[in-house]
């Protein structure tokens, strides 16, 4: 009944939100370090890198959660997956970015393609289940690793290398590449959405059979968003692994996919700059409440519930012309 | 061949765990279309009344009325609190929702009793080990665990096949929407499944707290394998959870005690200690995505259509 309501208002984006909160966001973040430099605050810096990071990952499942109404509960998997590929590629002596993002990308694409391909032919709270539990596979596996630290973790010497320099060790270079793997995974996820690709995404949302009737089948185009989100978020694996330069199973606990879930939902659905600002609303909440008591949780976790219950549009929601029309 | 029958024995009394975690479970899911995280919470803090309680008694049969009554208290709160706003809710609504819940709670248990491990003595009169095989010896407590798991499962059975409210049960899991037109209070039979829910959980929780160590999040882990349980069985249907839970149970202990073993027939030794435990853990997760993917619906869909 509303679906041709929306799909109008979808055509008819309002350009604030396409490209004027983007841009702000963006160079909100691109102003960032000087900043710091000026307040001389290197943690605001640090702290950023990491925000940015969980932005990617949740741009990623903004793209299946939001357009696709795919409720991954197994996200923060990929996350593992590629931070343990820059890891496990340290320890035998492999810095190249030119290998590891390969072979990042390859190994979170052939994961999300097998895993998908199985969970896709489920729907509703069955893709929920199998999702959580494909990711608690790789978790699992991962702790098992006793090579390479199994439930310890592995602590990587150093930072990915570019053609034998280590500019990523300059704390502001790699900020930026950050900031430009996530305008980059930005800019993908939302000239998908925008595409026929996209319509394809958004319309199986709205009436899978409707879209059979004119001769389309949505689980390739499930399928792929699910492979696209997939590596995106490896990706955000394999920066956090040299953030940190560190990589353990913690990365992809359950918990740590149902806190991707709240960031896109914390942002509003359906908006790329919702799960940034979902991530960063996220992490920030999580910093302050955590200098206010060891027990933070007891606080967050009434506020998860709140938000859920009350605050439907989540961020967007609260930004003029961010409102989602449905 | 006696190593075999223990890993068996351990199976069949994680299987049982498993089983009273999962019939809940999949009775609120069956009647409700409502997806619970926050039940493997009440599975952990059934173990920690059990453990107050005996604090508070010196005696385990206490404690475990005491932690039966808490569980069902803290279920129902629950719901008119948090859980009886989600029901016209998407799924994912919900299951965040739930997740808040497991993070408060989880916090909570840590600020009331704290994050180390904390333990149940067994109840003298279960204390024992019986000899199972010449020179084997099985704790008496794990097996009054699964005999009584196997009792609860066979009550469960009578219910829902026999009475009035197990057949309105069974007919919520197939239709709900037909049995509330036809004039039955869907949501006081389902506080009813759910109340009952909570408490076999916690029946769950106060049985383990013996054996296993109890301590925040102990639900989380046992709350997924649950949930392959009732994926594999089929959303909704108790016999499925039945069958369900004991497979997995058993293939997941089996196959984490002979995994390494098979791995060594077949790689060298160093890395067969790390192919084995990997594959081990894979195990379940691998049957669950075979029977989903010859049987979407899991081994005994309840629901119509």
């Amino acid at each position: 009944m509303t679906a041709v309501a929306s799909d109008k208002q979808a055509v008819a984006t309002p350009i604030f939100r396409a490209r004027v909160l983007p841009a702000i966001i963006l160079a909100a973040f691109a102003l960032l370090p000087p900043l710091a430099m000026a307040l001389d605050d290197s943690f605001l810096v640090f702290f950023a890198i990491r925000v940015m990071i969980f932005a990617i990952a949740a741009v990623s499942l903004a793209l299946i959660l939001g357009f696709g109404a795919m409720v991954s509960f197994g996200h923060a998997a990929y996350i593992g997956l590629g931070a343990y590929c820059v890891g496990i590629l340290a320890e035998n002596g492999i810095w190249e970015f030119y290998i590891s993002l390969p072979v990042t990308l390859l190994v979170c694409g052939l994961f999300a393609a097998v895993t998908g391909a199985i969970s896709l032919k489920t729907r509703g709270v069955y893709f929920i289940m199998i999702t959580l539990a494909f990711g608690q596979m790789a978790f699992f596996t991962a702790t098992s690793l006793s090579a390479y630290g199994g439930d310890d973790g592995l602590t990587i010497w150093g930072r990915t290398e570019v053609f034998g320099s280590s500019v990523l060790s300059d704390r502001t270079t790699f900020y930026y590449v950050v900031l430009a793997f996530l305008a980059g995974a930005w800019w993908l996820c939302a000239t998908l959405v925008n595409s026929r690709f996209g319509r394809v995404l958004q319309g199986a949302r709205q009436s899978e059979m409707r879209l059979q009737a004119i001769g389309i089948e949505p689980y390739t185009y499930r399928l792929v968003a699910f492979v696209i989100a997939g590596m995106l978020a490896g990706i955000s694996g394999a920066l956090l692994a040299n953030a940190a330069e560190f990589v353990s199973p913690a990365y992809m606990t359950w918990h740590r996919s149902g806190d991707l879930i709240f960031m896109v939902v914390l942002g509003g659905l359906g908006s790329f700059a919702g799960a940034v600002l979902g991530a960063t609303g996220y992490l920030v909440l999580e910093e302050v409440l955590s200098h206010v008591t060891e027990h933070w949780r007891l606080i967050f976790g009434p506020f998860l519930i709140l938000v859920v219950l009350f605050a439907r549009g989540g961020l967007m929601g609260l930004i003029p012309g961010g409102k989602r029309h449905e | 061949m006696t190593l075999l029958a223990v890993q068996t024995l351990n199976g069949l009394q994680l299987g049982i765990l498993l089983f009273l975690i999962a019939a809940g479970l999949t009775l609120v899911f069956g009647v409700m279309d409502f997806i619970n995280l926050a039940h493997g919470v009440q599975y952990m803090l059934g173990a920690y009344l059990a453990v107050a309680g005996y604090g508070l008694t010196g005696s385990f049969w206490l404690a475990m009325l005491l932690a039966l009554a808490g569980s069902l208290i803290i279920g129902l709160i629950l719901e008119m609190l948090v859980f009886r706003h989600l029901y016209d809710r998407s799924h994912l609504d919900q299951v965040l929702a739930t997740f808040g819940v497991i993070l408060f709670l989880n916090e909570g248990v840590k600020v009331i009793w704290g994050s180390s491990p904390l333990t149940l003595p067994v109840p003298e009169i279960l204390s024992g080990s019986i000899p199972i095989s010449d020179g084997l010896l099985y704790p008496v407590f794990r097996i009054a665990l699964i005999v009584s798991g196997l009792a609860v499962a066979a009550l469960l059975y009578v219910l829902v096949s026999w009475t009035r409210v197990g057949m309105l049960v069974r007919a919520g899991a197939t239709n709900a929407q037909m049995v509330s037109a036809l004039g039955v209070n869907i949501r006081r039979l389902f506080m009813f499944v759910f109340g009952f829910g909570a408490m076999l959980a916690g029946f769950a929780g106060i049985m383990a707290a013996p054996i296993l160590a109890v301590e925040p999040g102990m639900g989380d882990n046992l709350l997924i394998l649950a949930f392959v349980v009732i994926v594999i069985g089929g959303i909704g249907s108790i016999r499925g959870a039945f069958m369900a839970a004991l497979i997995v149970g058993l293939v997941d202990t089996i196959g984490r005690s002979l995994a390494t073993d098979i791995a060594r027939l077949l790689f060298p030794p160093a890395a067969a200690n790390d192919v084995g435990p990997a594959v081990a853990s894979m195990l379940i997760y691998i049957l669950m995505a075979a029977v989903l993917f010859f049987r979407p619906s899991g081994l005994f869909p309840a629901r119509a259509g």
